[in-house]
């Protein structure tokens, strides 16, 4: 008998062939010409627009908007491109709704803001889909830097650079680049493979080599990259994840949401993608958010994701616990996981109540579970780094490490949200300053 | 519910809202389809000398839009009506005579000969109509035959015309203006001496409505070409409504009815018409892009507005704006205001400020947390801040009370009236003297 919801375990194929594509369809349809043109006429073109300010990349949005407006969206990419050269996967990605949007007037005004994202996405599609890369290099400068990592920091960074005239090598360790845009994000808000798609496009700017599989503390030193190049440029990310520190925490169907939603994005055919039926996600921010959604559309019959604290205190916007609870998931808040029960295999995990500065209360739960998918956090890997702030590398406004020609932004820098958006701010500051430092 | 019956020199129909001379008045069919809507009556779109005249066959019509395809103004190269002037005269009459209640005006373009008016004037009047409107508005194609506006740009045409046809028929005549002139009010005074009962206008405004920039030709476009068209619609109201009031407002004009046109929409835009002097409105545009039921918001929105008033008639309504529309010079120059910003209201876009900063006054100011305010000693009340603000209500203008000091000129706001020509800056009073 075929698979389905109920099925106990972790099995794949719970859905009809059909279902999955309509689960992992794109979340926010694109928006046609005239869709566009009547969103475009809500902005009022603020003066010194709060939406600019909110904005990690600073873009021009009632600049764009207006241009959009008045039928040019190519110009409207170039607007956004200038500032964000991967403003395509930031108008898929980012929480607008705890930057543009909620800065925007109308927000304010009557609780319903431009649709700034989605007019973003519109003027960006506009002019990849016409393969058309508006930006050109400078004359050669001769200058060789390294860029480690081809997520959102580095590929902002390394395009920057290549812009300026400079030659660039992107080293990343997975097979792909793109980083987390590739691996790490929800598989509705990226469709038809627009993250290698975007690579693809941001590469045409030429001067820039990609070479994948090659991860720094394995296949490369930091002092070797410094020695071969005038600058490096760490753009690693976060490649570790925060275990539980639980008893049982060694059983099957405990795994980390990071590879669920890996493994989810490069699978050729998602009915072959085991899913449990019990699921139960531990955490609170968008990975947890990711993990458990994609689980409830892959089919899994219950799936709880739990917090250890508030709501309020989520590192998932509204809109995504929302987005989660509309889809089915159930949120369990103040809840700290205290055990992992099965024999062999997971089958329940147990929870105690706590207080938000998570005091015990003494009361507890158990939630049943065959799949459990830790998502408390992500943590810098790698030995020889530059000197730490924390958990994570030290680096001044523009980027500069403690050593010497060696700079770093995105996620694995002190400082700034762990958002894309941020990342690629942070990457093209950096190339900014490596740039200055390397014909100032 | 306020009676709309309205009598517009002598002809009655249920209400004040009739269809212009137009393509929804061109035959049987729609005009019987309008009085079941409810309009209060038409005016038969144009009727010439046969063989009747030939269209274009591209398009007739051009358009302005907004963001979300509004129509905001609509251009017609549309002539006169194409077909017979029989078949045209035995509708008329067939619809007269099932609709005695409802006003049927003809609308007449012909030669500008004698014989030619008398002759049409003849067959009109054997169709129980209950009037004539002299076209003399239309912009295009038929002003290059001597007809249209070409009459009504020399008001001695005007006249002329106008005397042939109250001498020829005992029909009430309405002429209709054109606006694509300097001083509407010689056309009307033309249209008065020569006995009109009454003037209608506007007509429609040449215009281009874009330039199609890849053919690099004139929209609407005719196989690569274009020709000026007659530009009418929402976008046109403010220019007809200051002609009817110049018309209403002239002591030499004062009596002379007005049948207001040019982008009535609403029963707001219609009421505005008559408060400006017009006795009645006619419709074109709102009814071509909504259809006939449009009517009914009119009929109901006039009424309420009317009950609300405690206007008992149309009549009460007719003019009485008129008073209040003077020339510059008498505007009082002691009226002091003074931008206010609700801070409640505002949602912090800035528009204001911009708009002050970088055109005006430079009498706003910003904050770092994006309040606005506005600097009493740099206001000229020009209002722009009240019209960029998109919240309705947020800025208003407000008077300084009299006594008060206007931080702007140091001078204390007197409370009584003085004009441009009691100003010392006077240079015309100056030069009098």
């Amino acid at each position: 008998m075929k698979d389905t919801a109920l099925t106990p375990g972790i099995t794949a194929g719970r859905l009809e062939p059909r279902d999955y594509a309509e689960n992992f369809a794109d979340l926010h349809p694109p928006l046609d010409r005239h869709e566009a043109v009547v969103a475009a006429d809500r902005c009022y073109f603020c003066h010194d627009a709060p939406c600019i300010t909110a904005c990690p990349t600073e873009i021009d949005i009632p600049l764009f908007i207006r241009q959009i407006a008045t039928g040019t969206p190519e110009a409207a990419a170039e607007t956004i491109l200038d500032q964000n050269i991967l403003g395509g996967m930031c108008a898929r990605v980012c929480p607008t709704e705890t930057l543009c949007e909620e800065a925007c007037v109308r927000e304010l005004a009557e609780g319903k803001p431009v649709e700034i994202g989605r007019l973003q996405r519109y003027a960006t599609d506009t002019l990849m889909d016409r393969g058309v890369h508006p930006f050109t290099r400078a004359a050669p400068t001769g200058k060789r830097v390294a860029v480690v990592g081809a997520g959102p920091a580095g590929l902002a960074c390394a395009h920057r650079l290549a812009m300026r005239g400079h030659d660039v090598t992107i080293f990343d360790g997975h097979d792909k680049p793109g980083g987390l845009n590739e691996y790490g994000i929800a598989a509705y808000k990226t469709v038809e493979d627009f993250a290698q798609d975007e690579v693809d496009w941001l590469l045409k700017i030429g001067g820039i080599t990609v070479e994948t599989g090659k991860r720094l503390g394995r296949d490369l030193s930091l002092g070797a990259l410094k020695a071969d190049h005038d600058a490096v440029f760490l753009g690693i990310g976060l490649g570790g994840v925060n275990a539980l520190g639980l008893d049982g925490e060694d059983r099957a169907g405990l795994r980390d949401a990071v590879d669920f939603i890996a493994e989810l994005r490069q699978a050729d055919d998602l009915s072959q993608l085991p899913v449990g039926r019990d699921v139960v996600v531990i955490g609170g921010g968008m990975t947890a958010i990711d993990a458990a959604v994609q689980a409830k559309l892959l089919g899994a019959l219950n799936v709880t994701l739990v917090y250890r604290r508030g709501r309020e205190r989520m590192n998932a916007s509204v809109y995504e616990q929302d987005l989660a609870a509309s889809k089915g998931v159930t949120i369990v808040t103040n809840a700290s996981p205290v055990a992992v029960h099965g024999n062999g295999a997971v089958r329940e995990v147990e929870f105690e109540y706590t207080d938000d500065d998570l005091a015990p209360t003494g009361q507890r739960v158990r939630i049943p579970a065959d799949q459990v998918f830790r998502a408390i956090g992500q943590k810098l890997q790698g030995d020889g780094l530059p000197d730490l702030d924390g958990r994570k590398i030290r680096v001044t406004a523009a980027g500069r490490t403690s050593v010497e020609g060696v700079w770093a932004g995105g996620d694995c820098a002190a400082g700034g949200d762990d958002l894309t958006v941020t990342a690629v701010a942070e990457g093209r500051d950096a190339a900014e300053d490596i740039h200055k430092s390397l014909v100032g | 519910m306020a009676n709309l019956e309205t009598d517009f020199i002598g002809i009655k129909s249920p209400n004040p809202f009739w269809l212009a001379s137009a393509p929804p008045t061109d035959k049987e069919y729609n005009v019987r389809r309008a009085f079941e809507a409810g309009w209060g009556g038409v005016v038969w779109k144009t009727l010439g000398e046969d063989p009747p005249i030939v269209n274009v066959n591209g398009p007739r019509y051009g358009a302005v839009w907004g963001a979300d395809r509004q129509l905001l103004g609509l251009n017609n190269i549309e002539l006169i009506t194409d077909r017979p002037l029989e078949t045209n005269l035995e509708e008329i009459a067939r619809v007269k005579r099932d609709y005695p209640d409802h006003a049927i005006v003809v609308s007449l373009m012909v030669p500008v000969n004698e014989d030619s008016w008398k002759a049409v004037l003849r067959r009109v009047e054997e169709t129980g109509a209950d009037g004539v409107e002299l076209n003399f508005g239309c912009p295009h194609g038929m002003s290059e035959r001597g007809m249209g506006s070409a009459v009504g740009q020399v008001p001695d045409y005007v006249q002329q015309v106008t005397e042939w046809c109250k001498t020829h028929s005992s029909l009430p005549v309405i002429v209709k203006l054109t606006p694509n002139i300097t001083d509407i009010r010689k056309p009307a005074q033309a249209a008065k001496d020569g006995g009109a009962d009454a003037v209608s206008l506007i007509n429609t405004i040449n215009s281009i409505t874009g330039v199609d920039l890849d053919l690099f030709a004139p929209e609407p476009t005719i196989d690569g070409q274009g020709a000026h068209g007659g530009y009418c619609g929402p976008a046109v109201k403010p220019i007809a409504l200051n002609m009817v009031a110049e018309i209403a407002r002239t002591p030499d004009l004062r009596g002379l009815p007005i049948s207001g046109i040019g982008g009535v929409t609403t029963w707001r835009d219609a009421a505005e018409f008559l408060a400006l002097g017009a006795g009645n409105v006619q419709v074109c545009t709102a009814a071509m892009t909504y259809g006939f039921k449009v009517v009914q918001e009119m009929i109901s929105g006039l009424s309420q507005y009317m009950d609300e008033k405690g206007f008992t008639s149309v009549d009460e309504l007719v003019g009485r704006a008129v008073p209040q529309v003077v020339d510059w010079k008498d505007l009082n120059l002691n009226y002091v205001t003074k931008a206010r910003i609700d801070q409640d209201l505002c949602i912090k876009c800035g528009r204001c400020y911009a708009a002050c900063e970088d055109t005006s006054h430079q009498a706003i100011s910003m904050s770092e947390d994006r309040t606005f305010e506005v600097i009493d000693a740099e206001c000229v009340a020009c209002n722009l801040c009240v019209n960029v603000c998109p919240v309705e209500g947020c800025i208003t203008m407000e008077r300084l009370a009299a006594g008060q000091v206007d931080p702007r000129t140091g001078a204390v706001v007197q409370d009584d009236y003085a004009n441009w020509t009691t100003h010392p800056n006077n240079p015309a009073k100056c030069a009098a003297e």
